[in-house]
């Protein structure tokens, strides 16, 4: 165990913890921010994307050691219902979600891509999310989100 | 016999006492997140279905709480059941909301799956809210010595000869007791629907965007562990390895072991501790070796020693087959398929010596509450089951084993225990979609049309859910602790094996095969044999159109008397500007090397409620191999409650079925599953999506019928159809595979 001090949505948490523990499990059980979520723990769906120094980063495969110390953004963070991230306000405008359990990653990777390229075509678009899993077939809806979302920001 | 007359405070008590939402000091260090409803015992909520009390009671402040069996599973039945309700009972949809899911709370409505929700619990809702618009009428007459004729509803408020100021609030009418009656059949519709057939935007959507929704993944109790369970090296649908030894050296401090049979399991009280503890445990298993080579998969299922019953005949088929010297045979094969829920399944548990508690994404928590009142060797009254929505399930994955899993789990220790699976848990041991094999024989005349048709299927059952009959069996913590094998009576392999089409030779049937020779643990998933058996049947119907050098669509009307079926195939032609055609009309696409087609298939669900007809074009090239560019469905599915979200959930279907088309096998060798992984299991992907578009056909006179999986039935065979349009070779095999080899 080592203490660990982690800058998260802009709130600064000291943590005592095992080094090789995944930020995930940090803010989900340790934070109670659990909107970041568990998939796979593989980095291979895209659920748990966070923000770490303005990179979409998949919090699975981030040992809480070396995301200590960093600005960490999750969805907790980018948006409230009084005062909604673009990106949220577009999600909603445009119903895109099903069971939106892969939709805090959606949001989260589209939030890098439009750090990155605020005029993205819907080819960038695709491509940025393609490593982002979702059963349920909320894609035409979720692209339609991020699109919108460009215009406005 | 007189029901009990009850407070509304009794029942009102007992709901304050149940929403528990406790937010620390500072939210940001909420460790022990939230829990919705606390597993606090209640008494005297009416649960039988014939009572208005056990569907909905109106508040103080004039709200209407209704209680619903059926779950909100991410499709947005949750919002759509409020409008139903807020219509029938002439409410601002606003001033509802909805209990689900809670064997203390709800009534028992059964499983929700099949998208059945609005066809028959939507109409259950319907006429309990109706039953108590009249009762409320009737109240008020008695109580303003009015005659019900002189008094209309009006948004929670009863008035008395059109005049603007109410007489009269819903609350008012209810302030001494409950409704206390019974569920009438009225069918009348009080006033023009306000809300049903409007695009209500969904009630779920904003917390989940904000990540303020809490999922059962998301849920905690006090005192309580994480717990894993180590399973056995092989899978199979029965049980292939026994548990012979831990090596209890390796348990690491603070770390609980439970071994019961061949269940094994480690808690922690940190769930990273959980992970690595079970990681770490050393086992020793025998293991058997239960599973066929791949390839010989669909033959083993053809070989099986299977009960083969008649589903529909007319005329004799076989001997109008005989008098054919030009028949048409085919043989179409389906893979075992997973469900794609991308968070793996989870549940809590907090079993004590006198009343357990579970909380599960399951779609039936009452027969849920069987399974495991089983599995415990409780009294069914002393285990109440609570529904939390998980990640999106498209039928029977992980849920209720999970729950099972963490109900011995509690037991054992003694504290709740929150189980969550692993992803390779999900992959290797969720129930599977079945693998099928569908065999046609058929032949058309010298005027174009069929001759006759004869359809055989092999399939395992599709439905081995939790229920009362099977108890601890149907989950898996029962197979591993009891060495019991799960309950498959033969459900789902027959759906949509008949088709619609009136043939006048014409026979089908259906192999069932055993739970023991199905190889991998089967359940339900996403339209059961509906989408095997349609892949078959609008594929062979494609191949007779082109025996007979028809047009596929023309071909299909003229098969056709059903007038809702021939529209939807109307609308969708003329929606994607279909060309009359033979196919393969082997188009080449102007722009690059590869082929474009199109084809079409049909459907009606379960041969009787939505109406589907799909167009999918499609582009082939041996770089790029198959490529869906375009969809067109239309759609009937009677009146419809939420259009847009109908429109998500015929688009989700869309896409998810051309990812059961073109890529998702679940992969096996014989020791096991061996797609334990996204990688190993892909999903459609973003670059991959075509455009959708939709003609919805709106029957306000109609009944609602399941909307959403009737899509998924008729997308393979509109893709495999376009294919051999676009190409002229005919794919058999999901999932297709284009070598570029003709």
């Amino acid at each position: 165990m080592a203490e660990f001090t982690l800058d998260i949505n802009g709130s600064r948490h000291t943590l005592d913890l095992d080094a090789d523990t995944p930020l995930l499990y940090v803010l989900r059980n340790e934070l109670g921010l659990t909107a970041t979520r568990f998939g796979c723990g593989l980095g291979e769906c895209g659920a748990c994307t966070v923000s770490i120094d303005g990179r979409s980063l998949r919090s699975c495969q981030v040992p809480v050691a070396s995301a200590a110390g960093r600005p960490i953004l999750t969805l907790e963070g980018l948006g409230t219902p009084e005062d909604p991230h673009p990106l949220q306000q577009a999600f909603i405008d445009e119903q895109a979600a099903q069971c939106a359990f892969c939709i805090s990653g959606m949001i989260m990777t589209a939030h890098g891509l439009l750090q990155r390229n605020p005029s993205p075509t819907e080819a960038d678009i695709k491509s940025a999310l393609s490593a982002n899993l979702c059963g349920c077939g909320t894609h035409l809806r979720i692209v339609r989100a991020v699109q919108r979302a460009a215009k406005v920001s | 016999m007189a029901a009990p007359v009850m407070s509304r405070r009794a029942v009102l008590q007992g709901l304050s006492g149940l929403l528990i939402g406790f937010s620390l000091a500072d939210p940001s260090r909420a460790l022990a997140a939230t829990v919705v409803r606390s597993g606090e015992p209640v008494d005297d909520k009416p649960l039988a279905s014939d009572r208005i009390d056990a569907w909905l009671a109106i508040t103080e402040d004039n709200r209407v709480i209704v209680y619903s069996g059926k779950v909100e599973l991410g499709t947005g039945v949750e919002t759509a059941l409020r409008q139903i309700v807020a219509d029938a009972l002439d409410v601002d949809f606003d001033t509802t909301s909805i209990i689900q899911g809670d064997t203390a709370l709800t009534p028992d409505q059964g499983y929700t799956a099949g998208s059945k929700t609005i066809q028959i619990g939507g109409m259950q809702l319907c006429r309990a809210a109706r039953s108590a618009r009249q009762l409320l009428l009737r109240n008020a007459s008695e109580r303003l010595s009015v005659p019900i004729a002189r008094l209309e509803t009006r948004q929670g408020h009863v008035h008395v000869d059109g005049n603007g100021q109410p007489a009269l609030t819903y609350s008012q009418l209810v302030d001494t007791q409950v409704f206390d009656a019974v569920v009438e059949a009225g069918d009348e519709q009080p006033n023009p629907p306000r809300f049903v057939g409007r695009s209500v935007a969904r009630v779920d959507i904003p917390d989940k965007i904000f990540g303020r929704f809490a999922y059962v993944q998301d849920l905690r109790v006090p005192g309580m562990w994480h717990a894993r369970v180590i399973r056995p090296p092989t899978t199979g649908a029965v049980a292939v390895a026994r548990l012979e030894d831990v090596d209890t050296t390796s348990i690491p401090e603070g770390v609980e072991l439970v071994r019961i049979g061949d269940f094994l399991a480690v808690a922690a009280p940190s769930e990273w501790q959980a992970i690595r503890a079970a990681a770490a445990l050393r086992v020793q298993w025998e293991a058997k070796y239960p599973l066929p080579d791949m390839d010989d998969l669909h033959d083993a299922l053809q070989a099986a020693n299977a009960d083969e019953r008649e589903i529909e005949a007319r005329g004799d088929a076989e001997r109008a087959l005989s008098e054919h010297d030009n028949i048409l045979e085919a043989t179409y094969r389906w893979p075992f398929q997973a469900h794609d829920s991308i968070g793996p399944s989870c549940a809590i548990a907090d079993v004590k010596n006198d009343r357990a508690t579970i909380w599960s994404g399951t779609q039936g928590v009452y027969p849920l509450r069987a399974s495991i009142a089983d599995l415990l060797g409780m009294a069914l009254e002393s285990v109440r089951v609570i529904y939390a929505e998980a990640s999106g399930c498209y039928g029977h994955n992980g849920a209720d084993d999970a729950a099972g899993d963490a109900a011995l789990i509690s037991q054992s220790l003694g504290r709740p225990v929150r189980v969550q699976w692993s992803r390779a848990d999900e992959h290797g041991w969720a129930p599977k979609g079945p693998a099928m094999v569908m065999a046609l024989r058929g032949a058309v005349n010298a005027e174009g049309r069929v001759a006759a048709w004869a359809f055989r299927n092999w399939t395992p059952s599709h439905l081995t859910r939790p229920s009362s009959d099977a108890g601890a069996r149907n989950l898996l913590a029962g197979n591993l602790a009891r060495a019991s094998v799960a309950q498959a009576p033969p459900v789902g392999g027959d759906r949509n094996a008949p088709v619609n089409y009136v043939f006048g030779q014409y026979r089908v049937s259906v192999h069932w095969i055993s739970v023991e020779q199905s190889f991998l643990r089967c359940s339900a998933l996403r339209t059961l044999g509906a989408i095997q058996n349609t892949f078959a049947n609008e594929s062979f119907m494609d191949e007779l159109a082109a025996r007979a050098k028809r047009d596929p669509v023309a071909f299909r009307l003229d098969h056709l008397k059903d007038p809702r079926a021939k529209t939807v195939i109307e609308r969708a032609a003329d929606r994607s500007e279909w060309i009359a055609r033979v196919s393969p009309l082997r188009e080449v696409e102007s722009a690059g090397e590869g082929q474009r087609g199109r084809g079409i298939a049909f459907a009606c669900y379960e041969n009787e409620f939505a109406y589907v007809a799909a167009v999918a074009e499609v582009e082939v090239s041996d770089r790029e191999g198959i490529r869906v560019r375009r969809v067109t469905v239309a759609h009937d599915c009677g009146q419809i409650v939420n259009p847009n979200g109908l429109e998500n959930q015929i688009e989700g279907n869309v896409l998810q079925a051309i990812g059961r088309t073109l890529k998702e096998e679940v992969r096996f060798d014989p020791m096991g599953v061996t797609s334990l992984e996204w990688g190993a299991y892909p999903l459609l992907t973003f670059v991959e999506i075509p455009e959708v578009d939709i003609v919805l056909v709106d029957r306000p006179h109609e009944p609602p019928v399941g909307a959403g999986e009737a899509t998924s039935a008729v997308i393979p065979a509109a893709i495999v159809n376009a294919v051999f349009d676009a190409t002229g070779r005919r794919l058999r095999t999901v999932p297709l595979r284009w070598r570029g080899e003709s």
